[in-house]
């Protein structure tokens, strides 16, 4: 969900592109965070946790927390709350620790 | 590897005031942050600042950090966003990440002012999707233009947990409640009356018992505390919401600081570990300075000060700077002028029982 009226801030927003989530085509617009763009769409489920298997969304959104890891173009461990949206990306929910040697 | 004066780590109120100041003595100085903008937590403050005119006050946060980047760039700081440091070896040499690319990097002097993060609570499914610290939801919001959800519970009614509350029915988010733990509100007056205006209640004696929800969060399970701080059975309420905010306050980030081996002390009224620092912010390791939230959870005023001073005094251990006897006292003494008055009494018993703490080879 966007903002669209605010009545102190205006959002000029960049080129809206598409990109990939899971089995989806998505919109978002260019450079913003990814989990900005999958907010917008309504997910806030993005990956599952190690151990207990639990969902996890973001926890503080400047990359600090690692709460919002998910694998982008088959690279694990992505922090998706400050890594910038661009056309064509395949963002995908990461299960557990990222296998760096994995061909996702 | 490169070289220069002194490097500055953290682009926020504390960061650039200092890299200014350094750089306007005459000194070689390198900003770096990991952000792409620049301004640390100030980027996403739509109200206007409290404090004394010096610090800005009335002027609303997103425009402080414009104007402290454009008085960085007059005095010709070397600014490199979306650089983060990753590590601070014995010796002295720091390496950044840009790009996927490490660079080293040798200063002669280190301003760290890295800032703070968000403290989370222990109850059950803390862990739900949802869930947020409050300056996230800010983030999302005032900085990408993205309402995090419909319903929300703000958990904290200091000044962080009033002003996101206020901003997120500014954004079209409904907030259910604020609650607060501590039997009175923490932030100020003015704060805590535009959200009673707007309606929403603000439960004080009050905390979270557990969240509820499948994938993501649905509801939350509030109840009243007694003066033991424990939970009432039987004055539970479930209210719904789909985002829950913490608000519950900020620890310095400090990770480099303990890598560089400064020595560290726990002071809950600064808001957890800190660097032992002394009256001009260097660390117990000669030439690496601390400002701003990373020394003290505090204000945008007070960071801008602590900045300046650490700026002033790294420059002046160069050699540069000659009128800092004259131009250091008067920073200080503007710092007391800040924590002054009832808001500045907690920093004032912790930044005591800091000094306190042996000086570092002092035993
Ligand atoms: C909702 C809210 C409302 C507030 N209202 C007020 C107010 O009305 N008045 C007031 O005076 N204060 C207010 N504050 C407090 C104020 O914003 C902070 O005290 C102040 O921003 C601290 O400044 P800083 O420079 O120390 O840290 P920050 O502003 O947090 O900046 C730290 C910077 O360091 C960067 N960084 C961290 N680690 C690294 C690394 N390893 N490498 C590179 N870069 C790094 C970060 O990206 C960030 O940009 C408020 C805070 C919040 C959250």
């Amino acid at each position: 969900m966007r903002i669209k009226d605010h009545p102190i801030l205006d959002f000029p927003q960049g080129k809206k592109v598409t990109f990939y989530f899971e089995d989806q085509v998505l919109e978002g617009y260019e450079g913003e965070p990814i989990a900005a763009a999958l907010h917008d769409a309504g997910i806030r489920v993005l990956r599952e946790s190690q151990v207990l298997h639990r969902p996890r969304g973001f926890f503080c959104a400047i990359g600090n927390c690692s709460s919002c890891l998910m694998v982008v173009d088959g690279v694990p461990n992505v922090r998706v709350c400050v890594e910038k949206l661009r056309a064509g990306m395949t963002v995908r929910r990461q299960k557990g620790k990222g296998d760096l040697f994995a061909s996702n | 590897m490169r070289q220069t004066n002194v490097l500055v780590i953290g682009g926020g109120p504390a960061g650039l005031s200092a890299a200014t100041a350094a750089a306007q003595c005459g000194a070689r100085v390198i900003l770096v942050d990991s952000s792409s903008r620049l301004g640390g937590q100030l980027i996403k403050q739509t109200h206007k600042f409290f404090g004394s005119r010096e610090q800005r006050a009335g002027t609303r946060g997103i425009e402080i950090a414009r104007l402290l980047q454009e008085e960085a760039e007059a005095a010709r700081v070397e600014i490199l966003p979306e650089t983060a440091a990753l590590g601070l070896y014995s010796d002295g040499v720091v390496t950044l990440e840009k790009n996927e690319r490490l660079i080293k990097l040798k200063p002669e002097r280190l301003v760290v002012a890295t800032g703070a993060s968000e403290k989370t609570l222990a109850f059950a499914n803390n862990d739900l999707p949802g869930i947020y610290g409050a300056g996230a939801v800010q983030t999302l919001m005032n900085v990408h233009g993205v309402r995090p959800g419909q319903r929300a519970v703000m958990v904290g009614a200091g000044n962080i947990g009033l002003i996101v509350s206020y901003q997120l029915c500014q954004a079209g988010v409904e907030v259910a409640a604020v609650v607060e733990a501590a039997p009175s509100i923490g932030g100020y007056a003015v704060h805590a009356s535009k959200i009673r205006r707007l309606g929403i209640p603000i439960l004080t004696s009050y905390s979270i018992k557990a969240a509820h929800g499948g994938e993501t969060l649905e509801g939350v399970t509030v109840w009243q505390l007694n003066e033991k701080w424990q939970g009432i059975p039987g004055t539970e309420q479930v209210l719904a919401a789909d985002i829950l905010c913490l608000a519950v306050g900020l620890t310095p980030l400090t990770e480099l600081l303990w890598q560089a081996g400064c020595q560290m002390e726990y002071i809950p009224e600064l808001g957890g570990h800190v660097p032992w620092y002394d009256e001009n912010q260097q660390t117990s390791v000669p030439g690496i300075y601390v400002a701003g939230d990373a020394a003290a959870v505090e204000e945008a005023s007070s960071a801008m000060v602590t900045g300046k001073l650490a700026g002033l005094a790294s420059a002046h251990s160069l050699g540069l700077c000659p009128d800092f006897p004259v131009l250091g006292e008067k920073v200080r003494q503007e710092l007391t002028q800040l924590r002054a008055g009832p808001t500045g009494e907690k920093i004032r018993k912790g930044l005591g029982k800091l000094r306190a703490r042996s000086r570092p080879g002092a035993m």
